[in-house]
């Protein structure tokens, strides 16, 4: 036997943070610096994963597979396609500036005792969503998955509730309220999500007799599977309803603006960037191979709810007045166009949508995390109480231009490239979606633009005028997250090179091909 | 050679990121490595077209292929250069005068801490135009068209403190966002009508679909044509953008940037050549604002801004041509090009005074200039000159044939267009001798400000007088070195093609008839200006010169539908999505699970007892199927 390398990946943050939260309560640095490292050591190993994974050979690879439950064939089956390892690549890669940026968050305040200890929790917390979410992109058993698509919850919900932004404007009572509630809000739409999944998990045990994608989607592409229409449908509701509350899609995307703008800007991040990314990823995974004529169905319903968190999230960004809640709002819309680009069923589309994903998770990244360490300067999320930053912090103001660029998607930039591939695949097959997503980007940056106007430049404000520019732990975090949004801005073929061939099987796996052009169809 | 052509943009892009990347140790030198580099991009401009020159005329395109930029299953998109005479052209206008106005601001950004900076963004801003003129696929293209888009967002913002800096930057990008829209969506149309974007294959097919989709495409393509060069509807920016450093109106928002639309529609001659709708509208675009640019010109006191005025309507003759079609694209770019020479020379001259003036704008406070700044004088009065079309100079030459051609599209709209053109030619003539008369001529008008600094007006240093002079060299010969002997035309013709125009009157009586209207706009504005005094304060003025202050209302008109509505919009939607969204689906769950009471129990502070029954309910879950396994 081989070595298992994809539970190595999720099971060394694992440990981590089991290691990270026995850490004695007074070597607090040594928490951090363990957990540090461990995410450093899972980013080697995503990218041992990253070179082994032959794009052009199986679709499934670097597969493990043991029984579990025997009496209900649950198998511990992992293994990863090319959608999966970019988006392994891109948590494990995150995971280190998450925790860089995190560094002092979860300090204790001088109020508290020497014996205070939640700053090991919420280096452990970090690492435990990162296994959790690892695990989840690498499970290919539809239980399997299901249970760390729950469980990341857990951690999730206390590190929100748990460790709150510090820059609050009520008193710290409010604070606490307004945090718990976040939280729970958090915790009970995602739990919702999960227990109507949970019966259509089960109900497509009762169809198929078994847990695992590869037989059930083999089954249902060679018709040894066959399920009444009405079935299908329902189980892809199921299943779709719970990565739509995770992705978040409008209507039920009201709990990311609460969990986003309370919790500390690196959760944010983590909530965002990474665990939001399971929903969309499951999408592609789960609903289209093993529900792909209900997928079809639901198309233009989906596509419609898609366009309106397009425009409906830009809209909201643009009225903001506290400026994570404008990030949340922002990624919305941008879920809005990741959603839309798997379902336009192209080829363009979906390779759009995996990037989008992927670019995503970095331009919210690099955003969010300078935002973050403006908002922890003055201990203020308002945007009215910044003005002139530009001139006092210079770096600082240029490295959340780059981010605020990236949001809204220049060219030159990763999102451009996902953004064009999603639009342009949308309309190659519903051409009015298309052209009305496409004032997003007139939208996206005016919100942008306008955050950057309000905080960084015009006369300084006092409250500002003595802010220091960026430290050296903050330019480490940030200046890779900026080389690499130019990077695969300019040169995203070595992404494009893993995920094409998945998403040439999504699109057999529903039976679509790509509209003809006019004139190649005359010929 | 092809390999050179990557070269051209490597330069200034490196500059920019040395500059940008380099921190305060470069501060000393970066105006040097921005000017140097800059400078080579002209060079090997220079060797690239002497190359090319070298050539038969049907062979001189050469293109250079870098790398596969966005691969993905059915889309091609490469990272792939063409150079032919048509970009060639711009590369050379760009380099030249773009190096011409790195030397001016070494002087005239002297005195600003942040030099290092400017000229970060200036190579920046030379990198993405080049990228734009040089692209070989629309999708390239694009990168560049933001990316001018991005460095005129920075320079407009140069002076980030003043507010005012600031907004009129936001403004810009976002006007050109909207004309973005129609760029990426012409490119859409292109990928699902021809599956391709790439300049080659696209034009050679225009005959294999129908008149309707190539209509789509012309007029999405317009669209950001007027975006990007300042068009009505979508003008309001550039009078705005005048806010930025006066070296960059001179080449961002005069020479270079604002006319890449009339090289987007050249460039597309084939797309608009088989839709007539879309020259038509075109030619509408263009004539229309060739006029507005032209009231709101009269009506300016900045001189700064009056000149935007100037820029608009002169870019408003360069899409007119391009308009026309094979009888106008000559023409059209053969003006983008003179015009780059006189309309920078002008606005550097501007800067001239404004330097001299402690960057005093208002034109009411100047008055008597030429004493004190000789060679200023002289060289924005050549820029004059060729402005309005003075027989000999550039500017007559290039736009009596633009002229020529509106009147030779033949029946009512020739007639139509061709007068709208004259019309222009006049309105031109009087509010460029307006801007004269105000600044050189007549007694001094200026006073101390209020700390008693009143303004010592003097030359300009060398660095900044030497460009001045070579832009006028420019103004004074670059038309009739184009224009006789069809020059221009015999080097452009391969690449656009060239119909012959057949105007309804002879060349000669057009020309005569526009040298008429411009001694008529020159006499009128002598009488109202160089006659009388010229008041310090403004006077009421008419209904129409009140609106013209106003830039004919647009910019209200913007704000009550576009920001006002905007704003209701979104504050309106905040509170729908707090209370409707929220609450509709808190409310559907909570009559499926309670969950609503739930949510606001927990506000009462059951939230922790609450986590640990859930904390405790998901161990349980995890605990039984193991155990499950055991069992």
């Amino acid at each position: 036997m081989s070595f298992p390398l994809l539970t190595a990946t999720a099971a060394l943050p694992a440990i981590g943070a089991i290691a990270t939260a026995a850490v004695p309560a007074a070597r607090r640095t040594a928490a951090k610096w363990l957990a540090l490292l461990v995410s450093l050591a899972t980013l080697a190993l995503a990218v041992i994963v990253l070179v082994r994974f032959d794009p052009d050979g199986d679709r499934y690879q670097l597969t493990e597979s043991h029984s579990w439950i025997k009496d209900f064939g649950v198998r511990y089956e992992l293994g990863v396609d090319g959608i999966a390892v970019a988006l392994i690549a891109l948590t494990a890669l995150l995971i280190p500036f998450v925790i860089l940026a995190g560094w002092h968050d979860a300090d204790p305040l001088e109020t508290h005792s020497s014996r205070w200890r939640p700053t090991q929790g919420f280096f452990a917390l970090i690492l435990a969503v990162e296994a959790m979410v690892i695990i989840s992109f690498e499970a290919t058993d539809v239980f399997l998955f299901y249970i760390f698509f729950e469980a990341m919850l857990i951690p999730m919900y206390f590190l929100i509730g748990g460790f709150g932004d510090r820059a609050h404007a009520g008193s710290d009572e409010h604070a606490a309220a307004q945090r718990s509630y976040a939280a729970v809000k958090f915790l009970l739409y995602n739990l919702a999500g999960g227990l109507i999944m949970l019966a259509a998990v089960i109900g497509l045990y009762v169809v198929a007799g078994n847990f695992s994608l590869q037989e059930i989607a083999e089954a249902r592409a060679n018709g040894s599977l066959d399920m009444a229409t009405n079935t299908e449908r329902w189980l892809f509701l199921g299943f779709f309803f719970a990565f739509a509350v995770k992705a978040p899609l409008w209507p039920l995307h009201t709990w990311l603006p609460n969990a986003m703008g309370e919790s500390t800007a690196p959760v944010a991040v983590l909530i965002t960037a990474v665990v939001d990314k399971v929903g969309t990823f499951a999408m592609l995974r789960f609903c289209l191979q093993l529900f792909p004529e209900a997928s079809k169905w639901a198309t233009p319903a989906i596509l419609v709810l898609a366009l309106i968190s397009i425009i409906y999230g830009a809209l909201l960004a643009v009225g903001q007045r506290d400026i994570k809640r404008l990030v949340a709002y922002a990624s919305i819309s941008h879920f809005g166009f990741i959603i839309m680009g798997i379902f336009a069923m192209t080829s363009q589309g979906q390779s759009g949508a995996t990037l989008y994903m992927v670019n995503h998770g970095i331009s919210t990244a690099a955003l969010m995390l300078v935002a973050g360490f403006l908002i922890t300067r003055r201990g203020s999320r308002l945007i009215a109480d910044y003005g002139g930053v530009q001139k006092v912090a210079p770096v600082l103001a240029g490295t959340f231009l780059i981010g605020s660029l990236a949001t809204l998607s220049l060219p030159g930039l990763a999102p451009f490239v996902s953004e064009f591939l999603v639009l342009i695949g949308t309309f190659a097959r519903y051409p009015v979606i298309g052209i009305i997503a496409t004032f997003g980007i007139v939208l996206a940056a005016l919100y942008t633009l306008v955050l950057y106007q309000r905080t960084m430049t015009g006369p300084v404000k006092p409250e500002v005028s003595a802010m220091p520019d960026l430290k050296v732990r903050e330019l480490v975090v940030v200046a890779p997250l900026i080389a690499l949004l130019i990077f695969l801005g300019v040169y995203p073929k070595p992404l494009t090179d893993i995920v094409n061939p998945a998403v040439k099987q999504t699109m057999s796996d529903v039976h679509k091909k790509d509209p003809k052009p006019e004139v190649e169809a005359a010929k | 050679m092809d390999n050179l052509i990557a070269l051209l943009v490597a330069a200034p892009l490196l500059g920019a990121a040395v500059l940008l990347c380099g921190g305060r140790r470069l501060d000393a030198v970066g105006h040097w490595i921005g000017t140097v580099l800059a400078s080579a991009s002209f060079v090997i401009g220079a060797i690239l077209f002497a190359d090319m020159l070298g050539k038969d005329e049907e062979h001189r395109a050469i293109g250079q292929h870098l790398f596969s930029w966005i691969p993905v299953e059915g889309f091609q998109a490469d990272v792939a250069f063409q150079l032919d005479q048509l970009s060639m052209t711009f590369v050379l206008l760009i380099t030249g005068v773009g190096s011409l106005i790195h030397v001016y601001s070494i002087g005239y950004m002297e005195h600003d801490e942040r030099r290092r900076r400017f000229f970060g963004y200036l190579n920046l801003f030379l990198a993405a135009m080049l990228l734009l003129v040089l692209a070989d696929n629309y999708l390239l293209l694009y990168v560049g068209w933001e990316g001018v888009g991005l460095a005129s967002y920075l320079l407009i913002g140069f002076w980030q403190h003043k507010p005012s800096a600031a907004t009129a930057a936001k403004k810009a990008f976002l006007v050109n966002r909207v004309g973005d829209m129609g760029l990426s969506i012409a490119i859409m149309l292109m990928f699902t009508t021809f599956g391709t974007f790439a300049f080659g294959p696209v034009l050679e097919a225009t005959g294999e679909t129908g008149e309707g989709k190539l209509t789509a495409i012309g007029l999405m393509l317009l669209l950001a044509a007027c975006g990007k060069s300042a068009q009505v509807p979508l003008q309001s920016w550039l009078g705005d953008a005048m806010e930025g450093p006066t070296p960059v109106s001179a080449l961002i928002h005069a020479a270079t940037m604002v006319t890449a639309g009339v090289y987007l529609i050249v460039r597309s001659g084939e797309i608009f050549n088989a839709a007539p709708d879309a020259q038509l509208v075109t030619t509408v675009v263009g004539a229309v604002t060739l006029l507005f640019g032209a009231i709101v010109g009269c009506a300016k006191d900045d001189i700064k801004k009056a000149l935007a005025g100037s820029t608009m309507s002169q870019i408003g003759y360069m899409i007119l041509a391009a308009g026309l079609g094979p009888i106008g694209y000559v023409f059209a770019i053969m003006h983008l090009v003179t015009h780059g020479f006189f309309k920078a020379g002008l606005f550097l001259g501007a800067g001239s005074v404004m330097h001299g003036m402690n960057d005093e704008v208002d034109m009411r406070k100047y008055g008597g200039l030429r004493k004190h700044m000789p060679v200023t004088f002289v060289t924005f009065g050549l820029g004059y000159l060729a402005i309005i079309g003075f027989p000999g100079l550039s500017g007559f030459f290039s736009k009596d044939k633009i002229i020529e051609a509106a009147f030779a599209k033949g029946g009512t709209e020739g007639w139509i267009l061709g007068s709208v053109a004259l019309l222009g030619a006049a309105i031109t003539a009087f509010y460029m001798t307006r801007v004269m008369l105000m600044t050189f001529f007549g007694e001094k008008r200026w006073q101390p400000d209020e700390k008693g600094n009143e303004p010592h007006p003097h030359e300009s240093p060398r660095s900044m007088t030497i460009p001045m002079i070579v832009l006028a060299f420019g103004s004074v010969f670059a038309g009739g070195f184009f224009g006789i002997g069809d020059r221009f035309l015999h080097w452009l013709e391969p690449v656009t093609e060239h119909a012959h125009g057949h105007p309804p009157i002879g060349a000669t009586a057009i020309t005569l008839s526009t040298v008429t209207v411009m001694i008529v706009g020159v006499g009128l504005a002598y009488l109202q200006y160089g006659r009388r005094p010229v008041p310090v304060v403004a006077p009421r003025g008419s209904l129409l010169t009140r609106a013209a202050r106003r830039d004919l209302l647009q910019d209200d008109f913007n704000h009550v539908v576009l920001v006002r509505g905007g704003e209701h919009l979104t504050r309106s939607l905040v509170y729908v999505d707090h209370t409707l969204v929220d609450g509709v689906v808190n409310g559907t769950a909570a009559s499926m699970g309670g969950l609503s009471g739930r949510l606001r129990k927990l506000q009462n502070g059951y939230a922790r007892s609450y986590a640990v029954s859930m904390f405790g309910g998901a161990a349980i879950l995890i605990a039984a199927t193991l155990l499950m396994r055991a069992v």
